[in-house]
């Protein structure tokens, strides 16, 4: 099982709270999540299902690569972070 | 008569009162929260507040208690892509345009004879209907499919848009929209249908033999009178026009002091003939001639103006108001409307004098009364 964390920015708007999931791709893991919260899908994901312009995904500290397909490959031991990029917080 | 003016900004959203003798702010709401719009629905007194999150996208909440209280309900989405399709190139930035909510630039309500029917205008360039108060939303999928429309341009940002959108109050099947960049398209048949129309708007900025393709109009607000649907107004890139047929011809109206240019425009709901704009300097520098706020109103359908001037700062002011910067009333007297510079003024007599109700808030993106 994967952990996925959420970055506490999300918090005061849908609460994500850690869980572990399980799956083999990044995309598995985080349609597991959303199963059970699907307003956080719209929160880290568009539409299409890419992850969001101005957000990242760490699977075990390395950036995810694939951020349209969500292929990237998760271990049964690692941990997801779910973040804000520096981009995209206008003042 | 409305005595309550609602106010979208960077960092929230801000409802105004208008008390025994002056207009005050009474509540804040969202602060911190970047609300790129407010609609109030005077059917059921219903508000919308779009957000733009930034980094978690673009999200919507109404509030069916005068903004007691708000929930969130779900945004307008694009459907996925068909199979194999290759959508082209934005023009001018030479990549694909994403099937991806950018944001909510405008919503009407429908007509009074269909309850519940809410339009939403986005970047990059759908336009949604909903038929129950915003519950659920569907992409117009004739003009989206339209092959014109993928020739939209951009404009300040990276996405063609929809700003506005005007239901003809004699017909709800009848809806004029304003895109940027693509001119003024009409449906009569409730969206089944649109048709591309903007005769006579000129486009300086192009190449000279396409100045006059109504399809890369930079059209910046499109209002209609309530009284007249036939006639509408436009605060274009290039400068103002009128239409006195149901937007089928424009006439550009030129040599207008201090400015042509400018971004929002208000039309009298029982008077065609008035209308009223802000005007900054063209184009590149968008802010207030000589540091001067001043309101342009035409009373005689635009062959002459007033510049208004009582009230608003006149010395070192470089206030931009936008597109959905300012409104009016179901009176026709009472006008409001903020600028970038987080300042707010209203008007009680069509203009002729103005209030400061505020010169410390966010930058303003939209101002709204609440309607009856």
């Amino acid at each position: 099982m994967a952990t996925v964390r959420f970055t506490r920015n999300i918090q005061r708007h849908v609460e994500c709270p850690t869980r572990e999931v399980s799956g083999f791709t990044l995309r598995e893991v985080l349609d597991e999540y959303f199963r059970e919260n699907e307003r956080a899908r719209g929160y880290v994901l568009d539409e299409q299902g890419k992850v969001r312009q101005h957000m990242v995904v760490f699977i075990d500290g390395d950036l995810v690569r694939d951020r349209e397909k969500l292929s990237d490959r998760v271990e049964p031991n690692s941990v997801i972070d779910v973040i804000q990029a520096l981009s995209g917080g206008k003042i | 008569m409305s005595d309550r003016f609602y106010v979208a900004t960077r960092k929230g959203l801000f409802t105004v009162d208008r008390r025994v003798s002056k207009w005050s702010i009474s509540r804040a709401a969202f602060v911190g929260d970047n609300i790129t719009l407010v609609m109030h629905d005077p059917r059921n007194g219903n508000l919308f507040a779009p957000f733009n999150h930034g980094h978690f996208g673009i999200k919507l909440h109404r509030s069916t208690d005068h903004g007691e209280t708000w929930n969130e309900i779900p945004a307008p989405q694009y459907p996925p892509m068909p199979e194999g399709y290759v959508p082209k190139p934005i023009p001018f930035f030479n990549k694909p345009l994403e099937w991806s909510l950018k944001l909510i630039w405008n919503m009407a309500p429908g007509g009074p004879d269909e309850p519940g029917v809410l339009w939403c205008g986005t970047m990059p360039g759908g336009l949604f209907k909903s038929e129950n108060n915003g519950e659920t939303w569907e992409l117009n999928r004739p003009l989206w499919d339209h092959p014109k429309r993928e020739q939209w341009g951009p404009n300040g940002a990276e996405w063609p848009g929809i700003h506005s959108i005007c239901v003809d109050p004699q017909d709800s099947q009848h809806v004029s929209i304003g895109v940027s960049t693509g001119g003024v398209w009409i449906t009569r048949d409730g969206g089944n249908s649109w048709e591309l129309t903007g005769q006579g708007m000129r486009a300086e900025y192009y190449p000279v033999e396409q100045q006059f393709d109504p399809n890369v109009q930079d059209v910046h607000c499109l209002v209609q009178c309530a009284a007249n649907p036939d006639v509408f107004w436009v605060q274009h890139h290039n400068g103002m026009f009128r239409s006195i047929d149901g937007a089928a011809s424009w006439t550009e109206i030129k040599d207008v002091k201090p400015s042509v240019f400018g971004f929002t425009v208000a039309v009298h709901p029982k008077d065609p003939h008035t209308a009223w704009f802000v005007p900054s300097t063209k184009d590149e520098k968008r802010c207030p001639t000589d540091g001067r706020v001043v309101v342009n109103r035409t009373h005689d359908g635009g062959q002459t103006f007033e510049t208004l001037r009582q009230g608003l700062p006149q010395e070192h002011a470089y206030d931009l108001v936008y597109r959905h910067g300012m409104d009016v009333d179901e009176t026709g007297k009472r006008l409001a409307f903020g600028s970038t510079t987080g300042s707010i003024w209203v008007s009680e007599d069509g203009g002729d004098s103005w209030q400061t109700v505020s010169s410390n808030l966010p930058p303003v993106y939209a101002v709204r009364f609440a309607k009856s």
